[in-house]
């Protein structure tokens, strides 16, 4: 027996099986799922479309857990939601709904899943989320992107005649997309970025080297892509709200075109390139993005974790307080990457295997609990065995370098927590895959601050728990070191 | 006519079928109170003989998130593997007493220990036991330290410990605490410091 788990878990951290698991693992799971992308001053943040009825259909709590207090009852048929202090009733099976009142007809049924989860037609959320927010919502069916408010970023686009030409684009607000070269040009993903189409979705350009750029948006994601005649690089400045695009350096030209990863269920924002502000020419070449903090929201999917409650599942807490915690991060600028931003399935070593790959500072993985109160951090219980060979690394074992500084961490996030009378406590936990991870490593466990655990939906003390575990990150940054 | 003496013989036949089937009633619906054996989800474990020995048993308490050494007096039999299994079964005795500082599922049970030189213990337990833990990091640390500490306090040598569930290995004994691995006896017994000292 313990010759088949050494044999099974012996990996080479390193190795570029893991660059190929990624690689081959994330755009096929994008690819098969449907999304809106939903940007709002609050938070910016995707959902899973599904299909029901050959109709796409979207979760309505999903949608608005992130944006304000909200929570739904099931009686029989009827599901009640209340977002802040406005009401919205829908039946199972039925067209017509109730908001704040007044009576509207949904373009198809309204669909009760495992008596809680609401779902109506991505096509009614354009009139339902007005309605329920009390603010102005603007979406593009087609590309499946909604805005809430004035959060959309604008851009202009112009050749300078310089030798070499330079493509200098201007965004309304930072922007970090993710950047791929390939034969014949440059493509910008936008993920995470509200970024809308300019006038004319082809700019051509009167230059030989730099022909022309395309913008499109599809599944909730937006791209430009500027066509070349020769290999095209990119940079940064003006804080990230001006990217530069020139023909690469004659060197820079040579290696076969590289492509950062693409972003799957794993979703996040980080600097592609450190910006230089006030240099427009690129100096050197493109860099993989690199996320100082991994957020892993424990379960999904079919893995509910602990049921806290017949209406409150594990898995749904640690989804609402890893977008929240994201968020605080990058408020802090840090860069953050979710593990999983929906309901979706992510095995143990999958999570292992994306947070090692993309060499983060410190790995945080989310759990709620009923039991007790406050919070709990946790450090990784390493097992026995784990012998590295070479530059093998035992799988089982792959924390062992990185335990004291996932103990700093612990100790940084418990101080945070103290000074904002949470209770708090560290302690280690047989709890993978902190074990398997090669960067810093803690688990959060949150438990109710009182003897309701529905209080553990509550905004204020989420963004309380999020807040105090960012500020502890942040401070421990010192510690910690930068990204790898 | 009828005769005085066949209607007093008709009377007291009439007076015994009364008491007779009153009696019947009361032993019938004294055994369905007895659970039928397929519902009886006690351990079938025969009771241990031998000499009662005083052991210590790392007792886990949830209200307050804690491990607490507790010493008991056991009958204990002289092989090594049984006083094992023993020590284990004592203290989920513990846990499925009526107040249990710890509850675990009814019916939970040690199926065995296997004691596998050199210093290698293999825990085997029941589904009932693991389908039927409570959900949670803390909850489930508790257990297993209170499993391999008590174990390895009580029955000297044991470095290394594993846990089965039916005789299989299992990722997880509720979706947290993780069985795939082997645990450490040192490294538990220094966790156990921690979950003693409340910290």
């Amino acid at each position: 027996m313990p010759d088949r788990t050494h044999t099974r878990q012996r990996v080479h951290i390193d190795c570029w099986v893991f660059t190929l698991l990624l690689a081959l693992t994330l755009p096929a799971g994008s690819a098969d799922e449907k999304k809106i992308a939903v940007f709002s001053p609050a938070a910016t943040y995707s959902i899973l479309v599904v299909d029901r009825d050959g109709r796409e259909y979207a979760g309505l709590l999903e949608v608005l857990e992130p944006l304000g207090q909200v929570s739904s009852r099931t009686d029989g048929l009827h599901w009640t939601l209340r977002y802040n202090q406005v009401e919205a009733e829908f039946t199972n099976g039925k067209k017509r709904a109730r908001i704040a009142g007044h009576d509207f007809d949904l373009p198809a049924n309204f669909v009760l899943e495992n008596g809680r989860r609401g779902l109506v037609p991505v096509a009614a959320l354009n009139y339902l989320l007005p309605r329920i927010l009390g603010t102005s919502v603007n979406f593009n069916p087609a590309a499946r992107r909604f805005f809430i408010g004035s959060v959309a970023v604008h851009f202009t686009a112009q050749i300078s005649r310089t030798a070499p030409p330079r493509l200098i684009m201007n965004f309304t607000a930072p922007v970090n997309p993710s950047i791929a070269t390939e034969p014949g040009g440059l493509r910008m993903t936008f993920n995470r970025q509200p970024l809308v189409a300019p006038g004319t979705s082809t700019l051509t350009f009167d230059d030989r080297e730099i022909s022309s750029a395309n913008y499109s948006e599809s599944n909730g994601v937006s791209e430009i892509s500027v066509n070349g005649t020769v290999p095209l690089m990119a940079s940064f400045s003006n804080d990230g709200r001006t990217i530069t695009i020139a023909p690469a350096p004659q060197q820079a030209a040579a290696p076969p075109p590289a492509a950062t990863p693409s972003a799957g269920s794993v979703t996040g924002a980080g600097p592609v390139t450190p910006a230089v502000p006030g240099v427009a020419l690129p100096t050197a070449p493109l860099q993989p993005r690199h996320f100082y903090a991994v957020i892993d929201a424990a379960h999904g999917g079919d893995d509910r974790g602990a049921t806290l409650s017949d209406k409150l599942l594990e898995k749904d807490v640690t989804l609402a307080l890893a977008r929240r915690l994201r968020q605080e991060l990058e408020a802090r600028g840090i860069s953050a990457m979710t593990l999983r931003d929906s309901d979706a399935n992510l095995t143990l070593d999958q999570r292992a295997i994306f947070t090692n790959t993309a060499h983060p500072v410190v790995y945080i993985a989310l759990h709620a609990s009923s039991s007790g109160k406050g919070t709990r951090i946790y450090t990784a219980l390493l097992p026995a065995g784990g012998e590295n060979n070479g530059p093998f690394v035992a799988w089982d074992t792959a924390q062992s370098a990185a335990l004291a500084s996932s103990q700093a961490a612990a100790q940084g996030v418990a101080a945070e927590f103290a000074r904002r009378q949470i209770q708090a406590r560290t302690l280690s936990a047989p709890l993978r895959p902190l074990n398997n991870v090669t960067s810093a490593a803690i688990a959060v466990e949150v438990a109710p601050p009182g003897t309701d655990v529905m209080d553990l939906t509550l905004p204020a003390y989420l963004q309380n728990v999020a807040s105090a575990v960012a500020n502890g990150v942040a401070a421990g940054r010192d510690k910690l070191g930068a990204p790898r | 006519m009828i005769p005085r003496h066949l209607l007093i013989a008709v009377a007291v036949m009439l007076l015994a079928v009364l008491v007779l089937g009153f009696y019947a009633g009361r032993v019938r619906s004294r055994v369905t109170q007895f659970p039928s054996a397929a519902q009886d989800v006690r351990p079938v474990t025969p009771p241990a003989s031998g000499p009662t020995e005083r052991v210590t048993l790392y007792v886990a308490y949830d209200d307050a998130g804690v491990l607490r050494a507790q010493v008991a007096n056991i009958p204990l039999p002289a092989a090594r593997q049984q006083r094992a299994e023993e020590v284990l079964r004592s203290l989920l005795g513990t846990y499925l007493a009526k107040d249990s500082p710890h509850p675990i599922a009814a019916g939970s049970e040690v199926r065995a220990v296997y004691l596998v030189d050199p210093g290698l213990a293999v825990i085997d337990l029941n589904a009932a036991f693991a389908n039927g833990h409570r959900s949670g990091i803390l909850e489930e640390e508790l257990t297993v330290a209170s499993l391999i500490q008590t174990l390895a306090a009580n029955i000297p040598g044991i470095l290394r410990v594993k846990i089965l569930v039916e005789g299989r290995d299992r990722e997880t004994l509720a979706g947290h605490a993780d069985l795939s691995d082997f645990y450490d006896a040192s490294a538990v017994s220094q966790l156990a410091g921690q979950l003693q000292a409340g910290q």
